[in-house]
């Protein structure tokens, strides 16, 4: 912690000498507009009592990791001890609600709203106060120099260009593009309002404040603010997390995948694309594996002792594991459970277990029955071993509390031995006390980098890219099977749905609306016909049917609109 | 590592022994008060027990055995998680008491199979059919056997239940079942045992008026945590008879996480057995780290390598260097004789710590009833100071010294006392010395008694007449200045003398006994130092793995090229670094095409730093892919997940996302 800290410093003193004075009115501006932006609410917001805020913020910060410092020291990581694991970070940089990040990304907001780009001044928001305070009566005799530095700057500035986000890319290039991309920029619900709202604001407060940047440049002495700030400190936070959580607007461009006229990947393009991308650093994660691979021997044998293992960092541990069980396990009856796989059970697992390793025949009323089958047939036979290896343990259908609480009692039979892969952050969470004893981890880094290509290659774990396209094709192949009419009535719900894609409390079209509309389209001619053809589609899941509250039927195709777009497209090509 | 596996065991042992004795007072109670069984009331103990809810199964375990042994052989566990309703409850209840009556009464065994093969209805009349079935014919049996039974348990013994975790049962649950036993007290003698965590308030909250004035509870308080604890440090690190030491720092993580985490005493187990483990695998040397009498055999057995190994030691190195030069010579290059040496100093490491031990225990008579317990309260923090460095010279250790000055006699006399006990107890043989030693101190204490009361008779009688002497109030208020300088000034009474002497020769044994043990020879061999695997492995923190992971792919992949100053991160980074670091960047709601340009920016600059924007209107179908890939591992880690807010965007999950 200690180190950033110290960088941050640095930097903060050569900035309160070379930011010009426009930079900093701007900036305050910016400020202003920001804040009022969030809470929307004050829009003559006074410069200085922001400013305090902002000082408030950097001043808990500083008390908050001063804090978790004592805890962390109370836990017992002595410096020199840490050095040899991963782990030297302090709990500030990673746990803290309030994020110390938090006034930077205002920064960096601002900075994106400003016309000059200044990465380098972003970052540092949070001590704007003190340049403020000093800028004002040192800025004549500094004047030439900051001229040479924002030189400097503009130098720079090619380097910084890299890790800057595209548009600010843009901006730097193209000669003035903000009016282009401000059309781009909206607020979810309102656009031009707000727009406009913002440079009244930023207009209003820049006339204001010179005046006000007078007022802040005395001030007040930190140890009266002490007792306030402790008061504060609690209110800051809650009032804070609330404040931007209360507004509903988030403001981010309104592009989609659409505009971009790329096609869309479906799994297999996606895999060879992969495939032929060479893998970034190979000899060093290969490193890093065989590494890990040194303590194979050493689980072997905490496994044997009652101890059972669970694996966790970044990259995909799968590989490691299948090295761990070809090199180890291949003369012991193991299990391995994919639990990344989107139908697997828990139910499925104890099944392999009774019928494949236990050669039972025979059904169970209840896992727990089964459970105990297994543990007294364990118990019975202590010849009985059995490795089980989960990969992702904290996968989308393991996480349950019931099945979590069934694997611990699984893994807390003595003749299993579990080892375990978990990935998602907040994994260990999933577990109390109890389930934690049950379950007698011994917890391995083992951060392998290794990307995860079996995890997320099922369909349901990923984002919307993909999954249009399997919908799509799904939908193609089904309907191609059905008659004409059939189509043609799908054609008109799919119609019907798109029409109405811009109302977002739209229920669906209610039956006798669409038993009317297939009438004049000749499409059926009775009420029992349409609603056998509608059986049969909703056996396919094309449609989803749900009753109002007035008791209307009301249907509805579940696909998003845009993979419904090109549906009734490739219809037509083909019509 | 056999000998591990043997302490494993010795270690349960000695908890389950533990855990039986505190609770043997406890049954004692409720057999004498099930006897006076009220009308219509069922008599019920509550026991509170803390938040360590994983040992819990331990103790009960313990209970229901001695309970089995003691009074009854119908006792049944109950756990929330298997009783959902009343006729699951009512099941397993069955289940349970015709099983242990299998195991007790093996006569009946066909019959009671029988019964529970009918799976007759699981009601209380039912229960109640059988409970008489039972009790008669145990009657019936022959003399000499109910004789025998009758030793053990009574006439009619009464049927244990025992609610494991009353917290988490379903109220209702509950409520009926407490009903429906009290209709049936006259024919079952049920007995109720309540297992509780938090507070004995949770029954009234649990149970309304009408059901709890259907029970007669009486509260037990088992022992604290905190003293299971200090019980299992004395019985494992503060005894000889366990080679195996722990270094101070791993000590220290372990109380740490048992006081900072979860209060459990079965996790602290798991901590020491994962140092034994530990120890033994890592150490090459640990053959070594066995009982005395192992030790010679062990020793010659040793093969050349071992001996490199032993001549590696740090330790070793330094008790080389202060031998004169023959000897180093004859150290180093001749294993016989390094053998013969090893073995002297490890019996000599054997000494130290019986002597250890006995001198600890000392200090601590005196330190735990100082004011403000200057070196602590409990004897595990004294000995991780004692561990820790030289103890005499913390600042601790001499306000300590100084308070011990101060002590009154009778407090004085009780401690010698206990020390004298504490070093008879002891085995070594060294203290038969300081046994004398202290024995005499004793004696002068008492001698001096009789000689000071008198004096003490003598000032004050003395005094008084003084004081009657001369009753005009100037000459009182002279009296009383001088009485009050003439006490100042006549310091050094004689128990005073003796209590400086008392004291000071405490701190002579302390200095010579108690030395850290990080500076005898060979103390690698027998204690475990690395308290940062113990961490890892214990009290791992997978979220700041990932954090560095992501935020400083260097920590883990060495490659120059990845190296960057303080905040910022090169663009050469992996693909799911850079996204993550894009991301961090962002609101709550991210874009995905914004996302995926500014990726492609910075991928581009990376593998073509002079390449122009003119590319990167197209993205290239191969960053797409690797863009979808890392943001797909992003949610696969939890950081982002999709949203319906608006079209193409991910919600973000984490630190910063308001």
């Amino acid at each position: 912690m200690s180190r950033p800290e110290g960088t941050r410093s640095t930097r903060r003193s050569l900035q309160v000498k070379f930011v010009p004075d426009e930079d900093v009115l701007r900036h305050i501006a910016d400020d202003a507009g920001t804040k009022v932006r969030k809470d929307k609410a004050q829009l003559s917001i006074s410069v200085k009592r922001f400013v305090k805020k902002l000082e408030n913020i950097s001043d808990n910060e500083a008390q908050e990791i001063l804090e978790e410092k004592n805890y962390v020291a109370a836990l017992g990581i002595c410096a020199q001890d840490s050095v040899g694991n991963g782990s030297n970070i302090s709990g500030g940089e990673v746990y803290s609600f309030q994020t110390p990040k938090r006034s930077n990304k205002m920064a960096e907001l601002a900075s994106e709203l400003a016309q000059t780009p200044e990465k380098n001044v972003a970052p540092d928001h949070s001590k704007c106060p003190e340049k403020m305070a000093k800028t004002p009566q040192s800025s004549k005799e500094m004047f030439l120099l900051m001229h040479v530095f924002s030189l400097l700057f503009q130098n720079k500035k090619k380097e910084f260009v890299s890790t800057t986000p595209y548009r600010l890319r843009k901006r730097l290039t193209a000669p003035d593009p903000y009016l282009e991309s401000e059309s781009e920029y909206s607020a979810s619900c309102s656009e031009e309002e707000d727009e406009e709202d913002k440079k009244e604001v930023s207009t209003v407060s820049d006339q204001k404040t010179p005046a006000k940047t007078k007022a802040a440049c005395t001030p007040p002495p930190r140890n009266s603010l002490t007792k306030k700030i402790k008061e504060q400190k609690m209110g800051n936070l809650v009032e804070e997390y609330f404040e931007a959580h209360s507004s509903s607007k988030v403001l981010t461009s309104d592009r989609t995948l659409q505009k971009l006229r790329k096609r869309r990947l479906n799994q297999r393009t996606l895999h060879d694309l992969l495939k032929n991308a060479p893998l970034a650093y190979a000899a060093e994660i290969r490193d890093l594996n065989q590494q890990h691979e040194t303590l194979f021997s050493k689980w072997m044998l905490q496994l044997h002792l009652g101890f059972n293992i669970v694996l966790y960092g970044l990259g995909s541990k799968r590989d490691l594991l299948e090295k761990f069980r070809t090199s180890l396990l291949q003369d012991s009856v193991h299990l391995v459970v994919n639990g990344y796989f989107p139908s697997i059970t828990v139910r499925s697992i104890l099944n392999s277990i009774t019928e494949e390793v236990l050669d039972h025949i025979g059904t169970f009323r209840s896992p727990l029955d089964q459970l105990e089958f297994i543990s007294k047939r364990f118990k019975e036979d202590s010849s009985l071993e059995l490795y089980v290896l989960i990969h992702n343990l904290d996968s989308q259908m393991l996480r349950g509390e019931r099945s979590q609480q069934i694997l611990a009692q699984l893994s807390s039979l003595p003749s299993i031995y579990l080892i375990a892969s978990i990935d998602h952050i907040n994994a260990p969470l999933m577990w109390d006390q109890a389930k934690l004893s049950l379950y007698n981890w011994l917890w391995y880094e083992t951060t392998t980098f290794n990307p995860y290509v079996e995890e997320t290659s099922y369909e349901n774990s990923l984002l919307v890219q993909q999954s249009g396209s399997l919908a799509l094709s799904s939908l193609t192949h089904v309907l191609h099977s059905l008659t004409l009419n059939a189509r043609g009535i799908f054609r008109l719900l799919a119609q019907h749905q798109l029409e109405k894609k811009d109302s977002p409390s739209y229920p669906g079209l209610s039956f006798q609306d669409f038993y009317q509309q297939c009438r004049e389209a000749f499409l059926v001619n009775s009420d029992l016909t349409l609603r056998a053809q509608l059986t049969e589609f909703r056996d396919h899941k094309l449609i989803r049917t749900k009753r109002g509250a007035d008791g209307v039927e009301y249907l509805l195709i579940p696909v998003d609109d845009s993979t419904l777009t090109d549906f009734l497209e490739k219809e037509d090509e083909d019509v | 590592q056999q000998i591990q596996e043997d302490m494993n065991k010795q270690l349960l042992d000695n908890l389950v022994s533990f855990l039986s004795r505190s609770h043997s007072d406890f049954q004692e109670k409720t057999t004498e008060w099930t006897s006076r069984m009220k009308f219509r009331e069922i008599p019920t103990a509550a026991l509170v027990l803390g938040v360590n809810v994983t040992d819990h199964d331990l103790t009960f375990r313990g209970l229901s055995d001695v309970l089995q042994d003691n009074v009854t052989p119908y006792v049944a566990l109950l756990e929330a998680k298997d009783c959902p309703g009343i006729k699951n409850l009512m099941q397993k209840l069955m289940g349970q008491l015709m099983n242990c009556d299998i195991d007790v009464d093996s006569l009946e065994d066909e019959d009671c199979v029988q019964v529970s093969q009918n799976k007759i209805r699981c009601s209380m009349p039912s229960l109640i059919s059988w409970y008489e079935s039972v009790t008669k014919k145990t009657d019936s049996e022959t003399p000499s056997k109910k004789r025998n039974s009758s030793s053990r348990h009574w006439q009619s013994p009464p049927v244990v239940v025992i609610f494991k975790d009353m917290e988490s049962f379903a109220a209702k649950v509950l409520q009926d079942f407490i009903v429906i036993s009290s209709q049936h007290i006259h024919e079952l003698p049920l007995v109720l045992i309540f297992g509780i965590a938090t507070s004995p308030m949770i029954i009234h909250r649990l149970l309304p008026h009408s059901v709890s004035s259907l029970l007669c509870i009486e509260l037990f308080q088992s022992l604290s945590c905190k003293e299971h604890l200090s019980t299992i440090i004395d019985k494992l690190l503060l005894t000889s008879r366990f080679p195996f030491k722990l270094g101070e720092k791993v000590l220290q993580v372990l109380i740490n996480i048992f006081l900072y985490h979860d209060f459990s005493v079965q996790n602290f187990i798991k901590g020491f057995q994962l140092c034994i483990v530990e120890h033994f695998y890592s150490q090459p040397l640990s053959v070594l780290c066995c009982h005395l009498v192992d030790i010679k055999k062990r020793v010659y057995s040793l093969s050349h390598d071992q001996c490199e190994n032993i001549r590696r030691l740090p330790s070793f190195r330094r008790y080389v260097e202060k031998q004169e030069s023959g000897k180093q010579i004859e150290l180093l290059t001749n294993d016989s004789f390094l053998k013969e040496e090893t073995e002297k100093l490890l019996e000599d490491l054997h000494v130290y710590h019986e002597n250890y031990v006995s001198i600890l225990r000392c200090l601590h008579v005196f330190t735990s009833s100082l004011p403000k317990y200057p070196l602590g309260k409990q004897i595990r923090e004294l000995h991780c100071a004692c561990l820790e460095n030289q103890v005499w010279e913390t600042n601790e250790y001499e306000s300590s010294l100084q308070l011990a000055r101060m002590l009154n006699k009778t407090d004085l006399v009780t401690m010698l006392q206990q020390c004298v006990e504490i070093l008879v107890s002891s085995s070594g043989k060294e203290f038969d010395k300081t046994v004398k030693h202290l024995k005499e101190f004793l004696t002068q204490f008492q001698n001096l008694e009789g000689f000071e009361a008198s004096q003490e008779q003598d000032v004050s009688v003395s005094s008084q007449k003084e004081l009657q002497k001369k009753t005009d109030l100037y000459h009182l208020q002279k009296t009383l200045l001088e009485l009050k300088e003439s006490r100042r000034s006549k310091k050094l009474t004689k128990f005073e003398m003796l209590r400086f002497e008392v004291v000071d020769y405490i701190d002579r044994l302390v200095r010579k006994y108690l030395v850290p043990a990080g500076d005898r020879t060979l103390h690698e061999i027998v204690y475990f130092n690395a308290a940062t695997v113990l961490r890892g492995h214990l009290n791992a923190a997978p979220r700041t793995a990932l954090h560095t992971a992501l935020n400083n792919p260097h920590w883990y992949l060495k490659n120059e090229a990845l190296k960057c100053d303080g905040g910022g991160i090169s663009n050469k980074a992996p693909d799911i670094c850079i996204v993550y670091k894009l991301h961090l960047e962002c609101g709550r709601l991210i874009n995905l095409v914004d996302w995926l340009e500014a990726f492609s920016t910075v991928v581009t600059a990376a593998e073509e730093p002079n390449g122009d924007a003119a590319s990167s209107d197209q993205v290239d179908d191969i960053i797409h892919a690797r863009f979808i890939r890392a943001v797909s591992e992003l949610e696969l880690l939890g950081f982002i997940k999709p949203s319906k807010q608006k079209t193409d965007h991910v919600a973000r999950l984490t630190w910063g996302g308001c």
